[in-house]
């Protein structure tokens, strides 16, 4: 059983893992994750737990060429807007690292997958999530 | 509130120096600000040390054991790339609040080479998984955010690093001083598109350090080459739609320069200079807009037009900037702050902005804290 690589990160016994977050009762802003009160508004018990949406679009990107060491490269550092709010950054796959070839607003789609082959000092496995074009399907 | 001024400050030349430790480095660009003002250490009645790569030990007080250990109080401060502006900017509130008549703050960092590191993750690297957390990349994707909505272009924003790298060629404290054509920066090892290396700051160790003064005792030394400082703004990133994926950069600048015009009484075409937080070519274009200096999307158009070269309406980081003049975290917010000090004296040399009587500067820590301060000449 692989571990989440990150904790909103939810893996089920049998299913589909999801993305967890909360939602403000009161402003409606929605988080990925878990808060203590609402950043927007300050509400407080005014959060509530949600399921993230696993669709969403492309609102930036960068073409990374030069990471850490033992990264490697290029890949697509991408930030996207889930459809039902909340925002999130992971690496786009499925297109090629090229400028021309990735639209802004390009429909992507939420899938998990193992991390790489990345693994902790215990030699534990993790899941992690990515984004793909919703037409690479 | 009495007005605080700026009587001493100086910075070293930038540059790399591994045999100094951080206490040395700010030591020496403290006593070389104590000299501008002609004045000594027994006459501080505070310090305010910025320094991030080693916050967590007292580089202040380490200081003053080098110069001088007058027993006053000592605060250390660490604000991201903000923290040399956020201690000159506590050293200012001290002033404006009574408590002291002459302050020191002192900014100083030795950095490594590469690309900076952030906090330790636990489990496993994340970087390359989920995306970048890479400074370049980071200020790509804000870059990438004004293309999407203004259509800049690449060239563009490498117009930026062809600009302050030219304007550096009349720095000698820069720590590059060359020529970096258009083809050039284009065709530079890529970083994190669009920034290419020659787009991305360079890392160098520095320090730099001012004597504040409130007004009657400036008056008492003699006004002589003092510049006042007419605003002194910080702020953080409020609640942002997309906050969790990516650090706005924009709203803090925004609301920091619409506070800071409002303290001094200017408007941005008051300015006769601008040092701002180039950190990445792509961040130039972007604080164009937030610091008011052209209208929202205008900004690929201010740099094709040489606006804000030197000789142009308003000047850029004449000092090169943090592209060419070199970017060492701590120190940053006061060199920039030397740098339009010397312009209001009309001491700046080559590169002097002709009649400069008014400039602002900025900084932008990630995560975020932006500063903006507005000086102004004083005709003694």
């Amino acid at each position: 059983m692989p571990l989440p690589v990150v904790p909103f990160l939810k893996i089920p016994e049998d299913g589909e893992p999801w993305l967890e977050g909360c939602v403000c009762r009161r402003c409606d802003t929605t988080y990925t994750g878990q808060r203590l009160a609402c950043a927007r508004c300050g509400a407080r018990d005014s959060l509530e737990t949600k399921r993230l949406s696993r669709s969403g679009t492309l609102h930036t990107f960068s073409i990374v060429h030069r990471s850490f060491p033992g990264i490697p490269v290029p890949y697509v550092s991408a930030v996207v807007d889930l459809d039902g709010g909340g925002s999130l950054k992971a690496n786009l796959i499925g297109v090629p690292p090229d400028p021309q070839h990735i639209p802004f607003g390009l429909p992507v789609e939420v899938t998990f997958a193992d991390a790489l082959g990345r693994k902790d000092r215990n030699g534990n496995s993790y899941l992690s999530y990515f984004f793909q074009p919703r037409t690479a399907r | 509130m009495t007005d605080v001024y700026v009587l001493g400050i100086d910075m070293m030349k930038f540059g790399r120096f591994p045999d100094q430790t951080v206490p040395q480095l700010g030591a020496h660009a403290a006593l070389m600000a104590l000299d501008d003002a002609r004045l000594s250490i027994v006459d501080m009645q505070a310090l305010y040390c910025a320094n991030l790569g080693q916050a967590n030990a007292m580089i202040g007080q380490r200081i003053l054991q080098q110069i001088g250990q007058t027993g006053v109080p000592v605060i250390n401060c660490a604000n991201a790339c903000a923290s040399g502006a956020t201690a000159f900017r506590e050293a200012w509130i001290a002033i404006k609040a009574g408590l002291y008549d002459l302050v020191l703050a002192v900014g100083v960092e030795q950095m490594g080479r590469g690309l900076l590191t952030g906090a330790p993750t636990h489990g496993i690297p994340t970087e390359g998984l989920l995306g970048s957390g890479t400074m370049p990349a980071v200020f790509a994707e804000a870059g990438m955010e004004h293309s999407r909505r203004y259509g800049t272009r690449f060239e563009q924003f490498a117009k930026v690093a062809v600009k302050n790298h030219h304007h550096a060629t009349m720095n000698p404290k820069a720590m590059y001083q060359f020529e970096t054509p258009l083809e050039q920066v284009l065709s530079a090892e890529m970083i994190a598109y669009p920034n290419t290396k020659l787009m991305c700051s360079v890392n160098v160790d520095g320090a730099a350090a001012a004597v504040l003064a409130s007004e009657r005792k400036a008056r008492e030394l003699g006004l002589g080459r003092a510049v006042r400082v007419k605003a002194s703004v910080l702020t953080s990133d409020p609640w942002h739609e997309r906050g969790q994926a990516m650090a706005d950069i924009n709203t803090c600048t925004r609301t920091a320069a619409r506070q800071a015009y409002a303290m001094a009484g200017v408007g941005p075409d008051d300015l006769d200079l601008v040092e701002l937080h180039d950190c990445f070519a792509t961040a130039e274009l972007l604080h164009y807009e937030n610091l008011g200096l052209c209208g929202d999307g205008e900004a690929g158009k201010l740099i094709d037009a040489g606006e804000t070269a030197l000789g142009g309406r308003i000047p850029v980081n004449v000092s090169g900037g943090l592209l060419s003049k070199g970017h060492p975290l701590g120190a940053t917010g006061i060199a920039n702050i030397y740098e339009i000090t010397t312009h209001l004296r009309g001491e700046a040399g080559q590169r002097q902005v002709e009649g400069a009587r008014l400039g602002m500067t900025h900084v932008l820590g990630l995560g975020s804290a932006c500063a903006v301060h507005i000086l102004e000449r004083v005709d003694a």
